[in-house]
């Protein structure tokens, strides 16, 4: 598209009356036929919903994935927060912005806080989750810190239901621990579909859907992010064939924890 | 002094009059700091208080003695409350600051001029008074003008010509013929209000209703102006002469008092130190430093407005608790080096309000990672040519195969910029066997350097 086209878009976008995506009311759509097809109405706005990066090392799939959610949550106007813990910053690198434009979010929407103790990114989040103005609010923590217990993720869910604003809580390093979250995913990076000269394509994730109050669990999908559309799509079914993996494919490493070195 | 010491005695002449003399060194910084704690103290009085290192303070009482019965009562108000204890007090109160420093350092103690009536009142006190320098004043004894009323009935122009300008135009001044502002030591606020206890205040949910209720009178006066206030300044004053301060910041201008309250609420929340009353606040004044215009808001049919409302209110809360630094809004910056490509402004500053981002074009994939780290980390890599992507790479002690890559992007440094040091960079994205992609970076080309070019992680992608 043309600079000036892009422009006048934004333009409208800001015009249009803000409307949180209504593709069916209440409820998010991934995209993808297959998966929205199987999720239903598990994906509700205004209800927690928790994500976990497979391995610390999927930090970015994670953030990538979540990015694209955010979008199919709040639409194009929504503003998010974006809370993130200091050592996230540290071990996995500082949001980029240009980086996250690329996936089409747009980054004069969100609005970053940078928590020094988890306790205080849960606090942010609760004062976030109560405004109902915004689209989303992700709140990323590492490890599995104590303040982090059923009553915190009930009180963010409460806000979220009277609210109408959905938090996602992302989690690194952490194992799934007693939460009131509608739905519990796991996140993993997944080989992208190849360009030509074997470029690396699209964003590509690998997701399972570990619990799911409103219906069945354990569904696991390949899905791929398309920016234009701001919808994931399954990353098969669109080139007809499986991403191309190449034949030398070490075996996985069984865990691999992300080390930390000078 | 009684056991026979003067001011400007030297050190060794002082132990001989009085052997068992303890000597102090001087603490400068001490002294400023007790000097500060007073001038807080007198922030009570008035708001044009000003320090006169290293001993002195200058008040500017004009329109403020009333609330304290009279300039009298104020001065009587002021010594009781600070001459118990260590501390000694001399004060004067003139129509000029230079008139009233002179009488408090040279006159009699507690001495009130009434208006018009300096040149009378400084006429007695010493040359000295004038400071006008050591040498200056030499001349002026050997001359037989010992006060400053002797040299005040001299004609002008002799003096001028003996002495210069300098000091006759310090004679002036002193005689309260010129006033020259003092410079306060806060801007003087927009609007201030304040309200006294007759019985000080202990408890914190006193004094944030107290807070409410000057934020309404704030308004008030805000509102006469068309304005909102962007900081909000409350300093409690307790009864023992400790001041504590509090300051609120907004994005927008803001003026409905339970807005401002709720945000001091969140304040107190935050002190690392809580609010210690100790015997109780007396005072507490509520002042406005900053204030921008603020246009009544015109409701939009899409309620677009009240969303923008509540999302600035919410990052002013968030501001208040964990401070303005934490709370950030991101705006692009022009350069090519990714790491300074983009700066952190506080959130709901005008220019990240006004930012329009460069969004994705039609690209097949993004050609930015999501993650971007401040500090390239070093990799071990090995490539299978020379000006390729590497095979594989060793990032954080864990082997990454890669299976996929493109690049170069070849990004050169900033010549305009006369950095020495940096080289051009080639980055790669590369995806490795698990489907992680990264942008690593070659350091410098093969062909400029004796040495194999190091290799960095920069950033990771989705």
């Amino acid at each position: 598209m043309q600079p000036t086209l892009i422009e006048l878009q934004r333009q409208i976008t800001a015009l249009a009356p803000m409307q949180k995506p209504t593709d069916q009311q209440g409820f998010v759509t991934l995209g993808a036929e297959r998966a929205d097809a199987a999720l239903g109405s598990a994906l509700a706005r205004g209800a927690l919903h928790e994500m976990f990066a497979a391995q610390a090392a999927d930090a970015a799939a994670l953030t990538g994935f979540c990015a694209g959610l955010a979008q199919c949550i709040s639409g194009d106007a929504g503003r998010i927060v974006w809370i993130r813990q200091g050592f996230s910053e540290t071990e996995a690198g500082p949001l980029f912005m240009p980086g996250l434009a690329a996936l089409g979010l747009d980054p004069a929407h969100i609005i970053h806080v940078r928590a020094r103790r988890p306790e205080d990114g849960l606090r942010a989040a609760l004062e976030a989750v109560r405004c109902a103005a915004l689209g989303a609010v992700l709140i990323e923590l590492w490890g599995m810190p104590r303040s982090l217990d059923l009553t915190a993720t009930r009180r963010l869910a409460l806000a979220a239901e009277a609210s109408g604003t959905t938090p996602l809580l992302m989690r690194l390093a952490a194992e799934p621990g007693p939460s009131v979250a509608q739905t519990r995913w796991q996140v993993a990076a997944a080989p992208s579909r190849a360009l030509a000269a074997n470029a690396p394509g699209r964003p590509a994730f690998d997701i399972t859907l570990l619990r799911n109050r409103a219906g069945a669990s354990g569904q696991r999908w390949h899905l791929e992010w398309d920016h234009e559309r701001k919808r994931f799509r399954h990353a098969a079914t669109v080139s007809g064939s499986v991403a191309a993996v190449p034949d030398k494919r070490p075996v996985p490493a069984p865990v691999e924890r992300l080390a930390r070195t000078g | 002094m009684d056991i026979g010491l003067t001011p400007g005695l030297t050190l060794a002449d002082a132990r001989a009059r009085v052997p068992q003399l303890a000597a102090v060194e001087m603490d400068h910084a001490a002294d400023a700091a007790w000097l500060e704690r007073i001038a807080d103290f007198c922030d009570r009085y008035t708001p044009m208080t000003a320090l006169d290192a290293p001993d002195g303070l200058v008040l500017d009482i004009t329109g403020c003695a009333h609330l304290f019965g009279g300039e009298k009562g104020l001065l009587d108000d002021l010594v009781a409350r600070l001459s118990h204890g260590t501390t000694q007090v001399r004060t004067a109160l003139a129509g000029t600051p230079q008139a009233a420093r002179a009488l408090a350092r040279f006159g009699q103690p507690h001495v009130i001029v009434a208006p018009g009536g300096e040149a009378a009142a400084v006429a007695p006190l010493p040359v000295a008074a004038l400071e006008a320098g050591a040498e200056t004043m030499t001349a002026l004894l050997r001359a037989g003008l010992k006060t400053v009323g002797d040299l005040a009935c001299r004609p002008h122009k002799p003096l001028v010509a003996r002495f210069g300008a300098a000091l006759a135009a310090r004679l002036v001044r002193l005689q309260g013929g010129e006033n020259i502002a003092i410079a306060p030591r806060r801007p003087v606020p927009v609007c201030s209000a304040e309200r006294r206890f007759a019985e000080p205040l202990t408890q914190t949910g006193d004094v944030l209703a107290t807070l409410e209720a000057l934020a309404g009178h704030a308004a008030d006066s805000l509102e006469k102006r068309g304005h909102g206030g962007r900081r909000f300044d409350a300093a409690l004053f307790r009864t023992d002469g400790t001041v504590s301060r509090l300051t609120i910041e907004t994005a927008r201008p803001v003026r409905a008092p339970e807005v401002v309250t709720r945000l001091f609420r969140e304040r107190i929340d935050t002190l690392g130190d809580p609010l210690d009353p100790g015997y109780g606040y007396d005072l507490i004044r509520l002042s406005v430093p900053v204030s921008a215009a603020l246009e009544t808001a015109q409701h939009t049919l899409d309620g677009r407005q009240v969303e923008d409302e509540d999302v600035t209110a919410l990052i002013d809360r968030l501001s208040t608790r964990f401070g303005r630094h934490a709370v950030t809004q991101f705006v692009p910056a022009e350069t090519h080096i990714p790491e300074e490509a983009v700066r952190a402004m506080p959130a709901g500053h005008a220019a990240a309000q006004a930012t329009h981002w460069q969004m994705a074009p039609a690209d097949a994939r993004p050609m930015r990672p999501v993650h971007l780290f401040a500090q390239p980390q070093p990799i071990e890599a090995l490539a299978e040519i020379p000006d390729g992507p590497p095979l594989r790479f060793r990032w954080r002690r864990v082997l990454h195969e890669i299976a996929r890559a493109e690049g170069p992007e070849r990004i050169a440094p900033e010549w305009w910029r006369g950095d020495e040091g940096s080289r051009t960079r080639d980055y790669y994205c590369v995806e490795d066997s698990h489907g992680r992609r990264f942008w690593i970076f070659r350091h410098g080309l093969y062909e400029e350097l004796p040495h194999h070019p190091r290799w960095f992680m920069h950033g990771l992608f989705a």
